[in-house]
């Protein structure tokens, strides 16, 4: 029988639907690998028994028209699904059961797939490494020690372990490429309102972006055709005729003309990213597509604006969470005001703490000009400065991150080191753009390392092609010897 | 009428003091379902049954704007003169409170739907504009009930997320009545509309109101404080008389006043300090990210700029214009649609002269007394049409329609059918009217004797002794006609 450890998620799609194995073998399957990969911590809810029924219910209906028949999906636990707990990884909704199914995964489920549980996940998303989560820290199939980065570190991680045959995560300043960088898989993240994000537990609206997490490029591009669409219920979302990702995939980039921004060159980069991202430079020229040298001169403004308007949204979206109508509710406070410093106060970590007297800080009258306004314009040029160089290239190459994975507790007490993570992602979120992470290499002790391809807004299928021709002349498959298990 | 005999001043020992007085009136748009979620907006339902996942914040939930109200704003600036901006933003307003469901409130901040606009008053003095500054959506928040249970606040989200205008005046009110006047107005320029019924009673229209005060002539204008959510007109005047007078003892006593929030306790007739500048609420506005910049077409707003029903002000100069009625008469019966609308129903078939007259005194007078609004009236307009009808034509005199008209308003029933039950028809036959002249006359021939010899004060008394022969029916003119006759011979 096939290896399904060993399977694409397109190919597990044409295993069932050629009727070589039934949804419930490859549900059985996945929830072996889930109960043998719990040292992983990368699961906060399964639901077994419902995943169970749902392969049988299709193995007896035997409906091939979705392109996900018969898959089972874990997803980030910050997608809201019915009947299913959704934690965000947060005390404070800890036993919270949504009665909704978020635009996402119902577009998942419409295509033939359903759950298989949900996955680990920084506090509401905020963190690079898995370790804000009330439910624990969520180690790198790659390296026991190992961050699996964040915040879509859970789905990073499962999706590296075979836990899952493809997952969804969600990308607020590189919260799906980085973790896909550490944990050597493919995560894009796409144009801003291209995914709905309706029943998403929100971070930062302006921000937030939920993407495909896969093993290829082909199950990308699968993946991103089969979530995204137009929703009306939410007002960000665009209104624009639903693309065959898959069908269009081809590898041909002849011609096409890739920026190389000389402001990614960041200080004290190790030398092995640089090394990477040289080769990335040398597999385009060699497949006849045109590097140029181009300036996004606001990048180093990037960071520094994404930590004013991220948690400045943040701030406001999580103020929702006061113990009045669900979630977590303190017996303490013997009133109104008490209750709600002590909800809060026991319900949130330390880094939505953080995030949250940051976000309130730069709104707050006489801080709102020099940081919220300030921080909205530079925006506006990052966002010009990408405009700007999309009139001379198809697309731009950098690193994902300017390191690979690094060990469980060696940036928790340094939140700026942390967010120095986002560096080479944050910028497309801003500009609210396209962008792909692909394993591109490894450093010296053989952790992955990752690179990004950058387009303008709705170009998903032109990084998907350059991205699935370099992953075929990279020729990398990562190959782990299951030692969790 | 002069000006001075309404001027509005607190006037003390050593100083005339001036009120300053502009206006945040809350207005509850009419429309099917809430702001920015399908929920129902039906006032009066069980707590808690018209609540969406929107309305009470749940996570990953997310506002979309409902088109009606966008246009009930627009019709209500075009309504109010005003510039509606084709480019309006949506903020959020940031503070904690158990009935705000999200932390935040969906309102407009630096840049609302409808900017500049006006509004005439028609004061006894003339007429006078009030400037607009702005127009603005937001939404409602929930009901806190705090006494129902001595240990428990219980929290009612019907109304969380429900659409409101805010209109801002422009600091140009100076009196109570002034403020009494503009409520009315706007009230009447949108239950014109259909933007807004004015129901001041279940909260769908209030205001906050702000005072200061400066001597009069000085220019620059004093500290303000501002009267929180003020819920009907009465006590906005009530609020503004005793806001001003306290302001004023405060600066003649030398103290100064302090900007602030304050509430009016409508029990003592008196404000009291809410909260003062320094505690007041840092709203954090930032433009909402759920939410795209509102941009409106041209085309979109001349299309209800085209379907906009005629205003009081326009319907008002009509009035003067075709029926020839007193500017106040016209203010009268315009001030309510449904009285616009009753009035020319009336005059359809009836005089206008006769029409405007029972209208405002006789009609006013019994919706008054009992009550009742004119869509209540128990006098139907062609009923009130029928009667006048049977006075125009000598059927019945005036004196006897109000006695039709009383048994009109108590049954409901037409003019002709009381007529003809009560046998109240007026005797116009000049020859059956000869013939109770004569019998009366006969009567008394003593006090005819009388009257000839130079008595003559005792013709009123003939006429009476007609009119109780008559059961006081004899048409009163032909009465005189005939009697002058008779009694020469």
């Amino acid at each position: 029988m096939t290896d399904l450890n060993k399977s694409s998620l397109k190919e597990i799609v044409n295993l069932i639907k050629s009727k070589k194995i039934s949804s419930l073998e490859v549900t059985k399957h996945f929830i072996k690998n889930i109960e043998k990969g719990k040292n992983l911590n990368s699961f906060i809810t399964t639901c077994f028994e419902k995943s169970m029924n749902s392969a049988k219910e299709f193995d007896s209906k035997k409906n091939f028209d979705g392109l996900l028949s018969g898959i089972p999906i874990a997803v980030k636990d910050l997608f809201c699904t019915k009947n299913i707990k959704t934690t965000a990884g947060s005390k404070i909704l800890e036993n919270f059961v949504p009665t909704y199914e978020s635009t996402v995964t119902d577009n998942l489920w419409s295509e033939g797939a359903f759950l298989l549980g949900k996955l680990n996940c920084d506090e509401f998303a905020m963190g690079s490494s898995n370790e804000t989560s009330y439910f624990g820290n969520t180690i790198n199939p790659v390296g026991k020690n190992l961050v699996p980065g964040g915040s879509s570190g859970g789905s990073a991680s499962a999706l590296a372990a075979s836990l899952t045959p493809a997952t969804i995560g969600t990308d607020t300043g590189g919260s799906i490429r980085q973790p896909a960088s550490f944990t050597g898989t493919v995560g894009l993240k796409p144009t801003y309102g291209l995914c709905s994000r309706w029943g998403i537990v929100a971070f930062a609206s302006s921000l937030d972006q939920a993407g495909p997490m896969t093993q290829n490029v082909e199950d990308c591009a699968l993946m991103l055709e089969a979530m995204s669409g137009y929703d009306k219920k939410d007002s960000t979302s665009i209104n624009k005729k639903k693309e065959n990702y898959l069908k269009n995939l081809n590898q041909k980039i002849d011609g096409l003309k890739i920026g190389i921004p000389k402001e990614y060159r960041v200080e004290n980069m190790p030398k092995e990213i640089n090394d990477l991202w040289k080769k990335g430079i040398d597999i385009l020229n060699k497949s006849g597509a045109k590097i140029i040298d181009i300036s996004l001169p606001h990048t180093k403004y990037a960071l520094p604006t994404y930590y004013i308007v991220a948690p400045a949204e943040a701030s406001s979206n999580l103020a929702r969470y006061d113990g009045v109508k669900f979630g977590y509710r303190s017996s303490k406070g013997n009133n109104l005001v008490e209750m709600y410093e002590s909800t809060r106060g026991e319900g949130f970590g330390d880094e939505v703490k953080r995030r949250v007297l940051i976000g309130t800080y730069v709104l707050s009258s006489g801080y709102y000009d020099a940081y919220y306004i300030k921080a909205q314009k530079v925006r506006r040029l990052i966002k010009n400065d990408f405009d700007q160089c999309f009139k001379n290239v198809d697309a731009i190459l950098t690193p994902s991150t300017p390191s690979s994975a690094f060990k469980i507790g060696e940036k928790t007490n340094d939140p700026i080191s942390m967010y120095l993570n986002d560096v080479f992602t944050v910028p497309a979120n801003l500009a609210g753009i396209p962008a792909i992470s692909i394993p591109a290499g490894q450093d010296s002790e053989g952790h992955p390392l990752g690179i990004q391809l950058i387009s303008k807004a709705l170009d998903e299928q032109k990084i998907l092609n350059i991205a699935f021709a370099m992953e075929k002349s990279i020729g990398h498959k990562q190959s782990l010897n299951r030692w969790w298990e | 009428m002069e000006k001075e005999k309404f001027d509005y001043f607190i006037k003390t020992e050593s100083n005339i003091w001036e009120v300053v007085i502009g206006l945040e009136v809350h207005a509850q748009v009419i429309s099917e379902s809430k702001l920015f979620s399908g929920s129902s907006t039906k006032f009066g339902s069980k707590p808690n049954t018209q609540v969406s996942l929107v309305d009470s914040a749940f996570p990953g939930m997310l506002p979309v704007i409902n088109q009606y109200c966008i246009e009930q704003a627009v019709k209500t600036g075009l309504g109010l003169n005003a510039k509606i901006n084709l480019l309006s933003i949506f903020d959020r307003k940031n503070y904690f409170y158990a009935d705000l469901p999200a932390g935040y409130q969906i309102s407009q901040y630096k840049s609302p739907i409808v900017g500049e606009g006006a509004v005439t008053l028609d004061m006894p003095y003339g007429s006078k504009k009030i400037g607009i500054e702005r127009l603005h959506l937001e939404q409602d928040a929930g009901k806190s009930i705090h006494d129902l249970s001595p240990d428990n606040t219980f929290v009612d989200l019907n109304r969380a997320g429900v659409a409101l205008m805010e209109i801002v005046s422009k600091p140009d009110l100076r009196s109570p009545s002034e403020v009494n006047s503009y409520v009315k107005k706007l009230r009447t320029i949108m239950r014109y509309l259909g933007t807004c019924d004015g129901n001041m009673q279940e909260g769908s229209l209030r205001a906050d109101v702000n005072v200061s005060v400066k001597k009069k002539g000085e220019k620059k204008f004093g500290t303000r404080c501002e009267i929180k959510n003020v819920n009907s007109i009465k006590f906005m005047e009530m609020a503004i008389d005793s806001e001003a007078k306290r302001q004023v003892e405060l600066l003649e006593t030398g103290k100064t006043i302090i900007q602030e929030t304050r509430l009016f306790d409508t029990k003592k007739n008196e404000t009291r300090s809410m909260r003062s500048k320094e505690e007041a609420h840092d709203y954090r506005y930032f433009p909402d990210p759920d939410l795209l910049p509102l941009e409106l077409k041209q085309s979109f707003i001349d299309n209800i700029k085209n379907k906009l029903p005629e205003l009081p002000d326009q319907k008002k100069e009509r009035f003067i214009k075709n029926y020839k009625l007193t500017p106040y008469e016209s203010n009268v019966l315009v001030s309510e649609f449904e009285t616009s609308k009753y009035f020319e129903e009336v005059i359809k078939k009836a005089d206008i002269n006769l029409a405007k007259n029972w209208i405002i005194v006789e009609l006013f007078a019994v919706l008054n007394k009992k009550n009742l609004d004119i869509k209540e009236s128990p006098v139907s307009p062609q009923n009130l049409a029928s009667l006048i009808n049977a006075i125009s034509s000598g059927e019945i005199s005036g004196k006897i329609a109000k006695k039709v008209f009383e048994i009109m308003v108590e049954t409901g029933d037409e003019p002709t059918k009381i007529i003809k039950e009560k046998g109240l028809k007026q005797q116009s036959d000049p020859k059956e009217l000869e013939k109770i002249i004569i019998k009366v006359l006969e009567a008394n021939s003593d006090k005819v004797l009388q009257y000839n010899s130079g008595k003559e004060k005792l013709y009123g008394f003939f006429v009476g002794e007609i009119m109780k022969a008559s059961s006081g029916s004899a048409n009163p003119k032909l009465v005189n006609d005939i009697l002058k006759v008779k009694l020469k011979k």
